[in-house]
C-alpha cells in the first residue's frame, strides 16, 4: 500500500491505496466523486478528463500515486457557491450534451482549450483540440458551439 | 417575462443540471452494501467445443466467492435469451430459432461469448480468478461472413438451422416486378455492402443484481432503454422471478442507440448469482473491450438491387435481393430488422408501382446483430437513394429532376406503398426545394471549378428519405410476428398542492424526456413547467412502459401523455363545475383556468387539485384524487421524411474526403422542443458520417477474431471529422398522432450515409462501398494507374 | 492491472540502482502507453520507477546550434515552447499533434523514443534531425538508437536524460494519421541539416527508417518537385485493415513531398 495525499477540488485528502490504483479509481471509489467517468480502456474516449495542477489529463491513464502532492480539479469542483461555471452554463444553454456520459470530460477538456487558446478560439481549433474526447450523441455541433460561446464569456 | 416553456419552446434541458455538475447517476456510480464483483470469461474462439472447465485453482484464490458456468445456470432451470419477433418465411414457416444460452454450455459460437463468471470480493480478485480458470476448448472451423455462410461446405452453427439459414423471406409482387422489368427502357443496378457497425454508447453496459431473502424480491440495476420490457423478458421467458417480485431500475443511462434494448447474459447472471449467493449484490461493469465484443452490432447487409425505368426516367419497378448477417444467435429484434424495418421502406419517397424484395438471413460465428440507430431504415434508404442517383447518371437526367418526376405527390396521402406501409403525410418537393436553397445548389458548379483549381475533387450528393417510426400499432405488430404490445403509458399524478409528477414508460438515455414531457404537461394542463416532475426508468415507480427505441418516445409516449391529460381535464371540469356552481357543460378550459362560459367566474387547476384531495365539498359520484393514466396505441407508424445534402472535397493524392457543407431539412411533424430536435439530428448525422466514412466492424475471415476491438482500430467520428451542420425542420403535423409529432431520433442516421456516399461518388466518378476510407477512395480514383504509382 | 511496487526516486543514480536491483522493473515516463498496456494485463512489471521525482529531467534549452530537451519534457511543453518554435518550428508542430491535449500533458519525449512504437511521431524527428540521445551512461547517435519494432539501443539499466537536436537549415513534418488511433500511419520528417539532407519515415514500416533515395534526390535542391519521380516499394511495409503496404508506400511519397513543401 502507498500513502497518497492530494488536493481535490480544494480539499486535502490522504488515503492508503494500492500502487496500481488509477487516479480515476481513486476519485470514484475512494472519494465517491463519480462525475469522472470511464468510457474506454485505451485512453481515447476522454470521459475521465480532469485537471491536475491546472492541466487536462486522462485520469484513467495516471496512477493515483503519480498525482500525489498535486492539485486535482474534477467536474464536481467547477461550480462555486451553487453557481455554474460559465462553461457548464454554456453546455446547458447550447444543448451541448444528451446522455451526459462524456460531458464531464468534455467540459474539463473545453476549459483546458480555452485556457490555452483564449476567448477568441476558433471553431476549427476547438474541433481539432477535441480529438481526445468522444461523444456518440451530439455530433459535436452543439459542444463546439457551447465552447465557443463560453470562451467569449470567460 | 418568463421564457416560454410550452410545446414548441426551445427550453434548455433541466436534466443537464446534474450531468454538467458530475451528479448524474449511472449504474457504475451505484454501489450496494456488501456488493461482490463479477468478471466474465469470454470465448477466445469463434467456434469451439468446450471440452472441460476446471475451476478449482480459481476457486482457491483469495476473495473468490463463486465460479459459475453455463452448466450451473442451466441446472437451475434459467431459460435462455430470446428473440421477440417471429418472422414467417416464404414457405409459411417460422424463422429458425436456435437456443441462446445465458452462459455457453457445450459449445461457443463467437469470440466474446460468455462462458463463465468469476465473483469475488474485489474487482481485481474477480479478474485474477477469471484468468485462473482453466478451460479446454476444441476449436471448430468458423463461418464469418456473407454470402459464404450459405455455402454448402460452410461450418454449421446450429442443428436447428440447417445451412445456417435463419429465414428466407420475401415481400411484394414478384410477377408484377418481372413484368415491369421486361418492359423497362433502362435498368439501373447496384451491388452494395451495408457495413457492420458497433454501437459504442459512451457508457459501457453494467448491471447490479440484488436479492432480498426477507421479501424474496429481486432488483436489477441495469443500463436499459426499456426496463419494463427487460422485466417482462426476465420473468416470462427467462423465468428468473415472477414479475411482481422483480424490479428493474435503469437510472441515468449513457446512450443506447438500440444496443441497450436487449436483455443480455451478464445482467441475467448478476441477478441469478445474487440469489444463489444468499443476497449479496453482484455488480458487473463492462470494459470497453467487452462492449466491442458483446453489445449487439448493427447493419451487415449484402444487397443487389435493380431499378426499372421508362424512357422518361419514371420508376416502373424495384427488385432487391439482400442477405443479412444475424451473428451467432438472435436477439430481441434481430429478425424484424432486415424484413419489416427494411424491405417495407424500399418505396422511399417515390411512386414505384411494383416492388419485390427477398431477404436471406444467416447465422455466422460473430456477435449478435440487431436493431441499431435506424435499424433497417438506413439500409433501405441507402439502397434506394444510391440507386436513384445511379439511374440519374445512367440516363443523363439531373439527379434532382429524376426525383421530382417520381415523388409521391403531396395530395395523394394516405398513400399505400407496394410493401405493406401506408404513408400518412408528406411534402417531398418542399423538403427538396428548401434543401437545395440552403446549400445553394445552383452555385455548386462554380464551387466545383474553384476546387479543381486547388487540385480537389468536389462533389454533392442527396438523400431524400422517409422512415417509419413510433413502432406501432399493437395489432399490426402482432400480425407481423411481434411478441409484445407497442403502446406506451403515462400517468399524471397531481399532488394536493397542485404540482404534478408524470410517470412515463418511455426511458430517457439522452433524449431529454424530463424536459420535453414536462413541456407537454405544462402546455396541456396549464401547470407551471417548474411544478412538474418527470419520473421514468424504474419498474418500482412507473406502472407500465414499453421503453424508448425506434423514435417512439415523442409519437407514442407523448401520445400517452396527451390521453392522460385529456382525462385530467375531463375530471377537472366536473370538479370545477361543482366549485363554480355551474353545469359541467358550461365549463371551458384554457391553460389551467376553468371558467364558466360567458362569465368571469373561474377556478384554476391548483385549486381543483386541492379540492380533489380535500373533498369537503365535492361533486356527487366523482372519486377523490386527480391521478389519471393514459395508454396510447397508435393507429399507424409515423412517417418522418426529409432531404439531406452533403458537399465534399476529395484529395486525389491521399483519398481523404473532407466534408465541406451539410444541410438537412426534416419533416418531424410538430416540433416540441427545437433545441432537442436539432440535437437529435446532429447526432444522427454524425452516425451517418461515421458509417459512410469511418466505421467498420471487421472480423478476421478465418479465425473470427474481432480486428476492430478497441478505439485504436474502430474509427469513431470525432469533432474534426465533421463540419458545422445546418439543420431545419418544417411543420407538417402527423394527421393521426394526438400531438401531431412524427419522431426525430433516427432520421440523421437513416438519411446521411446515402447523401455522403452520393457526394463522394459524384466527386470521384466511381462507385465505391462504405466506409469510404482514404485507401478505398484513392484506389477508386486511380484505378489501374494505382499499381504503377505505388510500385 | 497486476500488482507492482511503485518507486519514485529523486535522482538518476537512485533510479539506475532500482533498475538493477528489481526483478522486472519498468520506467514510468509519462505512462501514456505503459499504463494502458498494464491495464489490459499485457505487461506485468514488478516495479514501476516513476522518473517524475527527478528534478532536472524536464526542460528545454536552446543554444546557437542545437535545442536540448530533457527526457521528461512533455509533448505539450515542447509544442508550447517559444524556443523550439523559433529554432525548429517543425519539431514544435510535430509535438503539438501527438495524441490529444490530455495525452500531451503527460507523455514525454524520453518515454516516446524509449518505447519506439513504429507509429510514433518523435522517432521521425530524432532520426531526421540527427539528434543525439544522452543517457545516464553515454551518448547515442540517432542512427544507432532505433533498432526495430519497440526496440532501441538502450540497455536494461539505461535511462534517457535528454535529447539534443541540431538546428537544421529547414525541416518539415507531414503526417497521415490512422483515422482511428490518430497515430501516424505514415509520417515523414524531411530536414536540410548541416550534415546534408535527412528524411525519416515513421508509421510505414516496423521501425522508423531513413529514406535514402529521397535524401539523394533532395541533395540537389530541397524542393518537393525533386521527389515527384521517386517510387517507393511496398516491400516490408506494414499492412493492416487501415492501409495496405501499397497504399502506405504511396503515402510515403505524398507525405515526403508535403513535408518538404512545408519545411521552415
Amino acid at each position: 500500500m502507498a500513502s497518497v495525499t492530494m488536493t481535490v477540488n480544494g480539499e486535502s485528502v490522504t488515503r492508503e491505496v494500492e500502487p496500481r490504483m488509477l487516479l480515476v479509481q481513486f476519485l470514484r471509489e475512494e472519494l465517491r466523486l463519480t462525475g469522472t467517468h470511464v468510457g474506454c480502456d485505451t485512453s481515447q474516449c476522454g470521459a475521465c478528463v480532469v485537471h491536475v495542477d491546472g492541466k487536462s489529463i486522462k485520469a484513467c491513464t495516471m496512477l493515483a500515486s503519480q498525482a500525489s502532492g498535486k492539485a486535482v480539479t474534477t467536474i464536481e469542483g467547477l461550480a462555486k457557491n451553487g453557481e455554474l461555471h460559465p462553461m457548464q452554463a454554456a453546455f446547458r444553454e447550447h444543448h451541448g450534451l444528451q446522455c451526459g456520459f462524456c460531458t464531464p470530460g468534455m467540459i474539463m477538456s473545453a476549459l483546458d482549450i480555452v485556457q490555452r487558446h483564449g476567448s477568441n478560439v476558433q471553431e476549427k481549433t476547438i474541433r481539432e483540440e477535441l480529438e481526445g474526447n468522444l461523444c456518440r450523441c451530439t455530433g459535436y455541433h452543439n459542444i463546439v458551439k457551447a465552447i465557443q460561446a463560453a470562451a467569449a464569456s470567460m | 417575462m418568463n421564457a416560454p416553456t410550452g410545446i414548441g419552446a426551445a427550453v434548455p434541458r433541466r436534466e443537464d443540471q446534474r450531468f454538467i455538475t458530475g451528479k448524474g447517476r449511472y449504474v457504475d456510480d451505484l454501489n450496494r452494501a456488501g456488493q461482490l464483483h463479477a468478471v466474465f470469461v469470454r470465448s477466445p474462439h469463434a467456434h469451439a467445443r468446450i471440452a472441460k472447465i476446471d475451476s478449482s485453482a480459481a476457486k482457491a484464490l483469495p476473495g473468490v466467492k463463486a465460479i459459475y458456468t453455463g452448466e450451473d445456470i442451466a441446472a437451475d432451470k434459467v431459460g435462455g435469451l430470446i428473440c421477440g419477433w417471429v418472422v414467417t418465411d416464404k414457405h409459411g414457416q417460422p424463422h429458425r430459432n436456435p437456443p441462446h444460452p445465458v452462459l455457453a454450455h457445450g459449445k461457443v459460437r463467437h469470440v466474446g461469448e460468455l462462458v463463465a463468471v468469476a465473483i469475488a470480493e474485489t474487482l481485481a480478485q474477480a479478474r485474477d480468478a477469471a484468468e485462473a480458470l482453466d478451460i479446454d476448448y476444441e476449436p471448430l472451423p468458423a463461418t464469418i461472413d456473407l454470402p459464404k455462410t450459405f455455402a454448402e461446405d460452410a461450418p454449421q452453427l446450429h442443428e436447428e438451422a440447417p445451412g445456417n439459414l435463419c429465414y428466407d423471406w420475401e415481400v411484394g409482387d414478384r410477377e408484377g416486378v418481372e413484368q415491369a422489368f421486361s418492359e423497362a427502357a433502362h435498368i439501373a443496378k447496384v451491388d452494395l455492402v451495408n457495413n457492420r457497425l458497433i454501437p459504442n454508447a459512451m457508457e459501457p453496459r453494467a448491471a447490479i443484481g440484488e436479492y432480498d431473502s426477507g421479501t424474496d424480491e429481486l432488483v436489477l440495476y441495469t443500463t436499459s432503454q426499456n426496463p419494463h420490457v427487460t422485466r417482462l423478458i426476465l420473468s416470462a421467458f427467462i423465468g428468473i422471478a415472477p414479475e411482481h417480485k422483480l424490479r428493474v431500475v435503469a437510472p441515468d443511462v449513457g446512450g443506447g442507440f438500440g444496443s441497450k434494448i436487449y436483455t443480455y447474459g451478464e445482467e441475467v447472471t448478476c441477478l441469478w448469482a445474487s440469489r444463489k449467493l444468499g443476497g449479496r449484490p453482484v455488480k458487473w461493469v463492462a470494459e470497453r473491450g467487452e462492449s466491442f465484443l458483446s453489445d449487439a452490432h448493427g447493419r451487415d447487409h449484402v444487397t443487389h438491387a435493380e431499378l426499372a425505368l421508362d424512357k422518361d426516367g419514371k420508376f416502373l419497378a424495384l427488385r432487391v435481393k439482400t442477405m443479412a448477417n444475424m451473428g451467432a444467435y438472435l436477439q430481441v429484434f434481430s429478425t424484424c430488422v432486415p424484413t419489416y424495418l427494411y424491405a417495407c421502406l424500399l418505396a422511399g419517397q417515390y411512386l414505384t408501382p411494383k416492388i419485390f424484395c427477398e431477404v436471406r438471413a444467416g447465422f455466422t460465428n460473430t456477435n449478435c446483430v440487431d436493431a441499431y440507430r435506424g435499424a433497417g431504415r438506413p439500409e433501405a434508404t441507402y439502397v434506394v437513394e444510391r440507386l436513384v442517383e445511379i439511374a440519374a447518371r445512367d440516363m443523363g437526367i439531373e439527379k434532382t429532376e429524376i426525383r421530382r418526376r417520381n415523388f409521391i405527390p403531396s395530395e395523394s396521402f394516405p398513400y399505400e406503398t407496394p410493401v405493406l406501409m401506408t404513408y400518412d403525410s408528406g411534402n417531398f418537393p418542399r423538403l427538396l426545394d428548401r434543401g437545395l436553397e440552403m446549400i445553394d445548389y445552383k452555385g455548386f458548379p462554380a464551387r466545383k471549378q474553384e476546387a479543381e483549381r486547388r487540385g480537389k475533387l468536389r462533389g454533392i450528393g442527396l438523400s431524400c428519405f422517409i422512415e417509419a417510426c413510433g413502432l406501432a400499432p399493437s395489432a399490426v405488430i402482432g400480425a407481423l410476428g411481434g411478441g409484445v404490445g407497442q403502446w406506451e403509458s403515462a400517468n399524471i399524478k397531481f399532488n394536493p398542492t397542485g404540482s404534478v409528477t408524470l410517470y412515463t414508460g418511455s426511458h430517457s438515455h439522452g433524449q431529454g424526456h424530463e424536459t420535453v414531457f414536462a413541456q407537454i404537461v405544462s402546455d396541456l394542463l396549464g401547470v407551471p413547467y417548474e411544478n412538474i416532475e418527470v419520473a421514468h426508468g424504474d419498474t418500482g415507480i412507473v406502472p407500465f412502459g414499453m421503453g424508448t427505441y425506434g423514435s417512439r418516445s415523442g409519437p407514442v409516449g407523448g401520445g400517452a401523455v396527451k390521453l392522460a391529460a385529456d382525462k385530467v381535464i375531463a375530471k377537472a371540469k366536473k370538479i370545477a363545475a361543482h366549485m363554480l356552481e355551474a353545469s359541467e357543460g358550461d365549463i371551458e378550459h384554457e391553460s389551467g383556468t376553468y371558467k364558466v362560459a360567458g362569465t368571469d367566474k373561474s377556478v384554476n387547476i391548483a385549486q381543483i387539485a386541492f379540492t380533489a384531495y380535500v373533498p369537503h365539498s365535492y361533486p356527487e359520484g366523482v372519486e377523490p384524487g386527480l391521478d389519471e393514466t393514459g395508454f396510447f396505441d397508435p393507429l399507424n407508424f409515423t412517417f418522418p421524411s426529409g432531404t439531406y445534402i452533403a458537399e465534399v472535397e476529395v484529395d486525389p493524392d491521399t483519398g481523404i474526403v473532407t466534408l465541406v457543407d451539410w444541410v438537412a431539412v426534416d419533416d418531424f411533424g410538430i416540433v416540441m422542443n427545437p433545441l432537442i430536435v436539432d440535437g437529435q439530428v446532429h447526432g444522427g448525422i454524425a452516425q451517418g458520417v461515421g458509417q459512410a466514412l469511418l466505421e467498420q466492424c471487421v472480423y478476421d475471415k478465418e479465425s473470427g477474431q474481432l480486428l476492430t476491438g478497441s478505439y485504436m482500430d474502430y474509427c469513431m467520428p470525432r469533432a474534426d471529422d465533421l463540419p458545422a451542420l445546418r439543420v431545419e425542420t418544417t411543420d407538417m403535423p402527423c394527421p393521426h398522432n394526438p400531438l401531431g409529432v412524427k419522431g426525430c431520433g433516427e432520421a440523421g442516421a437513416i438519411a446521411s450515409p446515402a447523401a455522403l456516399m452520393n457526394a463522394i461518388v459524384d466527386a470521384i466518378g466511381k462507385d465505391i462501398d462504405m466506409p469510404a476510407t482514404p485507401e478505398k477512395v484513392w484506389r477508386a480514383i486511380h484505378g489501374g494507374r494505382m499499381a504503377a504509382a505505388a510500385e | 492491472m497486476y500488482e507492482f511496487a511503485y518507486e519514485k526516486p529523486s535522482s538518476i543514480d537512485e533510479a539506475a540502482k532500482l533498475l538493477q536491483s528489481a526483478d522486472d522493473p519498468k520506467i514510468l515516463a509519462g505512462g501514456q502507453t505503459l499504463i494502458p498496456t498494464m491495464k489490459q494485463r499485457l505487461a506485468q512489471p514488478s516495479h514501476l520507477i516513476d522518473l517524475a521525482g527527478i528534478g532536472d529531467l524536464a526542460g528545454i534549452s536552446a543554444g546557437g546550434s542545437s535545442v536540448t530537451i530533457g527526457a521528461l519534457t512533455t509533448h505539450a511543453a515542447v509544442a508550447a515552447s517559444k524556443d523550439v518554435a523559433k529554432a525548429i518550428p517543425s519539431l514544435a508542430a510535430l509535438a503539438g499533434h501527438i495524441g490529444d491535449p490530455a495525452v500531451r500533458n503527460c507523455g514525454t519525449l524520453g518515454g516516446s523514443i524509449a518505447n519506439n512504437d513504429p507509429a510514433a511521431d518523435y522517432p521521425a524527428a530524432v532520426l531526421a534531425l540527427n539528434a543525439t540521445i544522452t543517457t545516464n551512461k553515454r551518448e547515442i547517435k540517432a542512427d544507432d538508437f532505433f533498432k526495430g519494432m519497440f526496440e532501441t539501443a538502450l540497455e536494461d539499466d539505461e535511462i534517457i536524460t535528454k535529447v539534443s537536436f541540431p538546428i537544421p537549415e529547414k525541416a518539415g513534418y507531414a503526417k497521415f494519421p490512422n483515422p482511428a488511433s490518430r497515430y501516424a500511419m505514415v509520417g515523414v520528417m524531411a530536414a536540410q541539416t548541416g550534415a546534408g539532407v535527412r528524411v525519416a519515415v515513421t508509421g510505414a514500416g516496423p521501425c522508423v527508417y531513413r529514406w535514402t533515395e529521397a535524401e539523394r534526390a533532395l541533395s540537389g535542391g530541397f524542393n518537393a518537385d525533386a521527389l515527384k519521380d521517386l517510387k517507393v516499394s511496398a516491400d516490408g511495409l506494414n499492412s493492416d485493415i487501415h492501409g495496405s503496404a501499397e497504399y502506405r508506400a504511396h503515402l510515403v511519397g505524398v507525405m515526403a513531398r508535403r513535408a518538404v513543401a512545408a519545411a521552415d
